[in-house]
């Protein structure tokens, strides 16, 4: 348990501009993610979030530095890297439980196993009765949860979800961060979630990283000491405030600076 | 709470829809207004019939059209026959090589810049203009009239193709991409039913005008089809035969959208 999950060092993106010169996405950006943590990426658009999400899932090639998965280098996409995206990307003509096995179809190996763990975690997250439902029969919210189910049911040891309850209602929002929750503290998975709530962030997670625009560089790092399991009401809690507060400041000034 | 469970409906509650059968019935009454007009003129009036002809020698020819046996030059199973094979044959090639095509060029981006300037200038050439030159290379047989259709099948075919490939939603692949799905897995999983719909719409289109490129490589010159036999009754002067190949051309019309649409909903998700 010693040794880090995932280790990212002076990790650089450029991507190639008209001009010549590229474009700086992220500058030299280095952190270690330990097993089982719940770690959240916070950053106004442009600050390079996404970039770094894209390049842990396997799906964008970095520039400079190194990136590890278990001290191995992530490359391309890794069947130990389950990927929540921000709109729950269910394709519409395959029913919820077609949808949630599709990566095992992929890979070719949709096992009775596999099958059965799909069904036992759509029921965890109440859609046991909708696995034979379309899409479009669907709430937002369950089509979400539909999605995580479908990174994880290959049991990956990452979990990257990217703003995934972005174009929820505020009261699904809070109901979907629970049930994030419950699954995690019950799978025990390492989660890395990005986000541009700060509320959001600081309520789901072990350590919050800032992330700041032009050129995108992981401005701090603060832990979130808050006990768990944690409720909807600590979010009203003096030392919540303090959290929030402090995240507002540096991605204010960091804001200002960035004109 | 029991004074809300309707033990009857109550109408103000009831979703109300218009009743179909008086719109049904509308358009029946409309069909039979035109025809006893068409009737009246033509029997009643003074309009010859060599201009209008009367609606009950259009179903005269009709009923002589498809009794004649197959052999028979005048025999409208025959050559409703061979338009319809014309008409077949040509939307499944033309059709093929569209969506081949459209997938080819949206999948190489380069042959899609290079290419696309002849694909347009091409599509905004009339296509049946070069239906005399298919006569000269082709001859009379059906060859030729399948070209034509093969042709103006081909576009709706191709643009859309073209259009569905790039309107597939780039999460899709992304998550393709995420369970390291190969090209072909992509294609086959992703890209082809997020893009049905496009190709849907092109068949459908690709479905109706087959049957006009057919009728118009048969005007320009061919030995067999209900194009032929059209032109010949429409030079003898016998309207009758004429409206009994229109009214016939109507049908398979009508049959084609009607299947089409059918296809559509069944297959769309």
């Amino acid at each position: 348990m010693s040794a880090p999950l995932i280790e990212v060092k002076d990790l650089t993106k450029i991507y190639p501009s008209r001009d010549g010169n590229g474009t700086l996405a992220l500058d030299r950006v280095s952190f270690d993610v330990k097993e089982g943590e719940f770690i959240s990426i916070v950053g106004r658009s442009g600050c390079g979030k996404s970039t770094l999400l894209k390049i842990l899932s396997g799906l964008l090639d970095h520039t400079r530095g190194d990136v590890t998965l278990k001290g191995r280098p992530i490359d391309g996409p890794d069947e130990e890297i389950g990927v929540v995206f921000q709109s729950p990307v269910l394709l519409p003509w395959r029913t919820v439980t077609q949808n949630v096995l599709f990566p095992n179809q992929i890979r070719r190996n949709l096992t009775p196993e596999i099958r059965a763990r799909a069904k036992t975690l759509l029921e965890t997250v109440g859609l046991g009765e909708f696995g034979d439902k379309y899409p479009r029969e669907l709430s937002g919210g369950m089509q979400q949860r539909a999605g995580i189910v479908r990174a994880l049911v290959q049991n990956p040891a990452l979990l990257l979800m990217d703003e995934p309850f972005g174009a929820l209602d505020a009261m699904t929002r809070e109901q979907m961060n629970l049930e994030v929750l419950r699954i995690w503290s019950q799978s025990k998975k390492t989660v890395i979630f990005v986000t541009h709530s700060i509320v959001e962030s600081v309520f789901l997670s072990d350590r919050v990283f800032v992330m700041t625009p032009r050129p995108g560089r992981l401005a701090e790092i603060i832990d979130i000491d808050l006990p768990r399991p944690r409720t909807l009401d600590m979010i009203n809690s003096d030392a919540f405030g303090r959290f929030t507060g402090r995240i507002r400041t540096l991605l204010d000034s960091e804001g200002d600076l960035g004109g | 709470m029991s004074e809300l469970a309707p033990q009857t409906p109550d109408p103000a509650l009831t979703l109300a829809s218009p009743p179909k059968w008086r719109e049904r019935g509308m358009s029946l009454a409309i069909f039979l207004i035109l025809l006893g007009t068409w009737w009246a003129v033509t029997n009643l009036g003074s309009v010859p019939a060599y201009v209008v002809p009367k609606p009950q020698d259009v179903a005269r020819w009709l009923w002589v059209g498809f009794t004649a046996p197959l052999s028979h030059p005048t025999s409208l199973w025959y050559h409703t026959g061979v338009t319809m094979w014309e008409a077949f044959l040509g939307f499944v090639i033309g059709s093929v090589l569209g969506i081949v095509m459209g997938f080819g060029l949206a999948r190489w981006e380069t042959a899609e810049r290079v290419l696309y300037p002849y694909v347009v200038a091409f599509q905004a050439l009339p296509k049946v203009a070069i239906a005399p030159l298919f006569v000269v290379w082709f001859g009379f047989g059906i060859e030729g009239k399948v070209l034509i259709v093969v042709i103006i099948t081909f576009f709706p075919l191709l643009v859309n193709s073209i259009a569905g490939y790039h309107a597939v939603e780039p999460e899709r692949i992304d998550l393709a991409r995420v369970c390291g799905a190969s090209e072909f897995q992509t294609f086959w999983h992703i890209i082809l039913p997020s893009a049905a719909p496009f190709i849907f719409a092109g068949l459908h289109m690709a479905a109706v005008i087959s049957l006009l490129g057919a009728i118009v490589g048969e005007f320009v010159g061919a030995r067999a089809g209900l194009g032929l036999l059209l032109l010949q009754y429409n030079n003898a002067m016998q309207m009758g035969g004429v409206f009994a190949i229109l009214i016939v051309l109507g049908a398979l019309g009508f049959i084609l959208n009607y299947a089409m649409q059918k296809l559509e909903a069944w297959l769309s998700y």
